[in-house]
């Protein structure tokens, strides 16, 4: 009975589930507890897909005559046509972007988080908490029109209109930071509000005043949280598309001028893969090639980001 | 006890202490004014663009159009017939004729076709609501100098003719109508797939699933699926829906042959691509639903002899399903307003025909945005605001009717 026990794995479960008391065996039963299985493992199917499509048709990328890796990292000019790869100006138009919208999402997101869960009464919150919602829900190709038709001319009429190109990544990143600021406030909020009570009560007794309990005592209590929520930002940052594809600009340039025009990784994909793309095209496996990058980057962050909370979250019962 | 105060770590400086903080409060306070600041202007410029006054040129002034001086609006329908047969090539006429024949047409509904055949209206410049409100006479002053043969007229780029009209490459006669159709056809498709699929996973996941590393797997995995960018989907969607399952996602395996069909860029094609998108979305809302199921109910259940999936299905979904919905709800209004993947899928931008099959080619209301936010010219610019408010208000809709849902059904055990 005990050796039953321990090797109850999937095969046993599943037996005893599927068969009655009798040990007949219920066919309903095990088809549609087959058919819940499959439900769930098409969530495999699907990264094994994403693995597989674009690891396939990045290394017919990489095979092609014209491309090699070592090129694409050591040369700083993309131009499909004259058969340049260097893949440096995607990424430092991507890390501007990126850098910009964190600029402001991480301020003001913690800044808002704090206010909400340490300042706020309970009516306010239940007024800003949606709002904060509703800012989350807006499709990001609305941002897109926000950045090129209210960010794009205030940055031209505060720097000039010589300093500013229409197109700049300056303006995708500040939106970016905007559309960015509503997760990182959740999460912060989440990893806050988790910090228990008794702790906050504790610093209060020893005279500590509400911005000391706060910054000293609840911050650091959900530090791993708040860094989570950082690089989970950080991440839906750089995958980020359709702002960049409106208001970044169409173009790789490779320049750390943030008021001029330069196309993201994401950009560069929407904008290839715009028109009809014929297979097997050198543009066609690019995109491919592009996409796994950005795979790997944000798979990266995501799994940095879960790692942190695991091991340094803080425990309290 | 005065030892006791003196004591650097019982720091007494209340009065800087407590500036301190209030200044650090202030801080806070206004990142949350600036966040609500910011929600405030983009809603403000959309409205800006959407509305404002539109200095118009006639190619043909219709003061001309006049028949033995009775005027367009006042003229019967033979007057009109001849004045649109004389103005267009007969050619065109047989056309219209043939859409719908002049005899059975309405007046105003031939009037329109004049309009927009003889007349031809053309936007020579636009501008935004806010200027229209403060500098009303200086935009009639440059209307009249630069465009004298122009009418000035405040015009709402968001109206019922302009949800109710086709996609058309006129500023002017552009409407929604093929966006709006091509929208709700990709959700139909995405909802068939991802809502059983999901909602099977979730309950996989929470009922039946023992910790055992392959569902472990499972459930690390689907978290990071919901942080891989949408494009990346487009992508997945492009090599496989488009290209590798063509002869589904085309049609051609039914025996459909539609020789306007772009290959495997079809609504189909789109619907599956956003399904896989907002699977992992719905997957973790029903996996909350479900696990908010209390134990009492499962067990009085197994106690009365039924079987595990009697057991959900009669009491585990049922009290589950508002929760679920509201989170497909939620998951729906993430598909409708994403853009990038049917990008890369393959949306057509200039398609003034409604889709009518799964084979259709497509084009959604955040294509549509896109596609007029990229032209330079203002007045596309006012279409893609009104497009976003009609997209916004969709969205609204959907989310008061999660939150409608949530509260109506909640119960508290």
């Amino acid at each position: 009975m005990i050796k039953e026990e321990k090797k109850s794995n999937v095969a046993t479960l599943f037996r005893q589930q599927s068969h009655d008391l009798h040990g007949r065996r219920r066919t309903g039963e095990a088809i549609i507890q087959g058919l819940l299985f499959f439900s769930g493992f098409v969530s495999i199917f699907t990264t094994i897909g994403i693995v597989y499509e674009l690891g396939k048709e990045a290394l017919l990328f990489f095979q092609m005559p014209e491309v090699s890796i070592w090129k694409s990292l050591t040369t700083t000019t993309w131009q499909p046509h004259t058969g340049n790869f260097g893949i440096w100006p995607l990424v430092t138009s991507t890390l501007m972007t990126t850098t910009f919208a964190m600029l402001i999402a991480i301020p003001l997101g913690l800044g808002v988080a704090i206010y909400l869960s340490e300042y706020a009464t309970s009516k306010t919150r239940k007024i800003l908490k949606p709002v904060l919602e509703v800012l989350a829900g807006i499709p990001t190709i609305v941002y897109g029109y926000f950045a090129l038709t209210f960010m794009t001319p205030l940055l031209r009429s505060i720097f000039g209109k010589d300093v500013v190109d229409i197109y700049n990544t300056a303006s995708a990143g500040l939106v970016m930071g905007i559309l960015i600021l509503p997760l990182i406030t959740s999460m912060t909020e989440d990893a806050l509000s988790a910090v228990p009570r008794s702790l906050r009560e504790a610093a209060y007794g020893m005279g500590g005043t509400r911005l000391e309990v706060a910054l000293q005592i609840v911050l650091p209590a959900a530090l791993s949280g708040i860094a989570a929520a950082v690089i989970i930002g950080i991440s839906r940052a750089i995958g980020e598309t359709m702002i960049v594809a409106v208001a970044a600009g169409a173009g790789p340039n490779f320049t750390l001028n943030p008021f001029e025009g330069a196309e993201t990784i994401t950009g560069h994909i929407v904008r290839i893969s715009g028109g009809d793309l014929s297979y097997d095209s050198i543009d066609y496996n690019s995109i491919f090639a592009l996409g796994l990058l950005l795979f790997m980057i944000t798979l990266t962050l995501n799994i940095i980001s879960q790692r942190i909370v695991r091991r340094f979250r803080e425990v309290y019962e | 006890m005065k030892e006791k105060l003196a004591n650097p770590n019982y720091d007494v400086n209340i009065k800087g202490r407590n500036r301190g903080g209030l200044i650090w409060r202030w801080i806070f306070q206004a990142s949350t004014v600036v966040g609500i600041l910011a929600l405030t202007a983009l809603l403000l410029n959309i409205m800006n663009g959407a509305f404002g006054y539109v200095a118009l040129e006639a190619r043909v002034d219709p003061g001309t159009l006049a028949v033995n001086g009775t005027p367009l609006e006042n003229q019967t329908r033979e007057q009109l017939i001849s004045v649109l047969k004389e103005h267009i090539s007969s050619g065109a006429f047989n056309k219209l004729e043939k859409d719908q024949p002049f005899a059975k047409r309405s007046l105003a509904n031939i009037r329109q076709v004049i309009l927009e055949r003889v007349v031809k209206y053309d936007v020579k410049q636009s501008w935004s609501l806010w200027e229209s409100i403060t500098r009303v006479n200086q935009i009639k002053q440059e209307s009249t100098t630069k465009y004298p043969k122009a009418k000035l007229q405040f015009t709402s780029w968001l109206s019922s003719d302009f949800v109710g009209r086709p996609q058309s490459s006129e500023a002017l006669t552009a409407g929604v109508r093929t966006a709006i159709l091509g929208s709700l056809w990709t959700i139909l498709f995405t909802i068939l797939v991802a809502f059983p699929i999901g909602v099977g996973a979730a309950i996989y996941l929470e009922e039946y699933a023992t910790d055992n590393w392959l569902n472990r797997l499972i459930r690390t995995n689907i978290n990071n699926l919901a942080g891989v960018p949408s494009i990346v989907y487009g992508i997945l969607g492009l090599a496989i829906f488009v290209r590798t399952l063509e002869p589904l996602t085309s049609g051609s395996i039914f025996g459909y042959a539609d020789s306007v069909t772009a290959n495997g860029r079809t609504v189909l094609a789109a619907g599956l691509t956003l399904g896989l998108l907002v699977l992992p979305i719905i997957i973790i809302n029903a996996q909350e639903a479900i696990r908010a199921v209390p134990q009492s109910l499962r067990k009085a259940s197994y106690g009365l002899g039924a079987t595990k999936w009697q057991t959900v299905w009669y009491h585990v979904l049922p009290n589950a399903i508002p929760g679920i919905l509201t989170g497909t709800i939620l998951a729906v209004s993430r598909a409708i307003g994403e853009t990038a993947p049917l990008v890369v899928v393959g949306a057509s931008t200039a398609i003034s025909f409604d889709p009518t099959s799964p084979f259709s080619k497509f084009t959604t209301l955040p294509i549509q945005i896109y596609q007029w936010t990229s032209r330079p010219q203002d007045e596309f610019r006012s279409l893609a605001a009104a497009a976003i408010i009609v997209l916004l208000i969709i969205l609204l809709g959907l989310n008061a009717a999660a939150i409608l849902l949530r509260n109506r059904f909640s119960r508290s055990y």
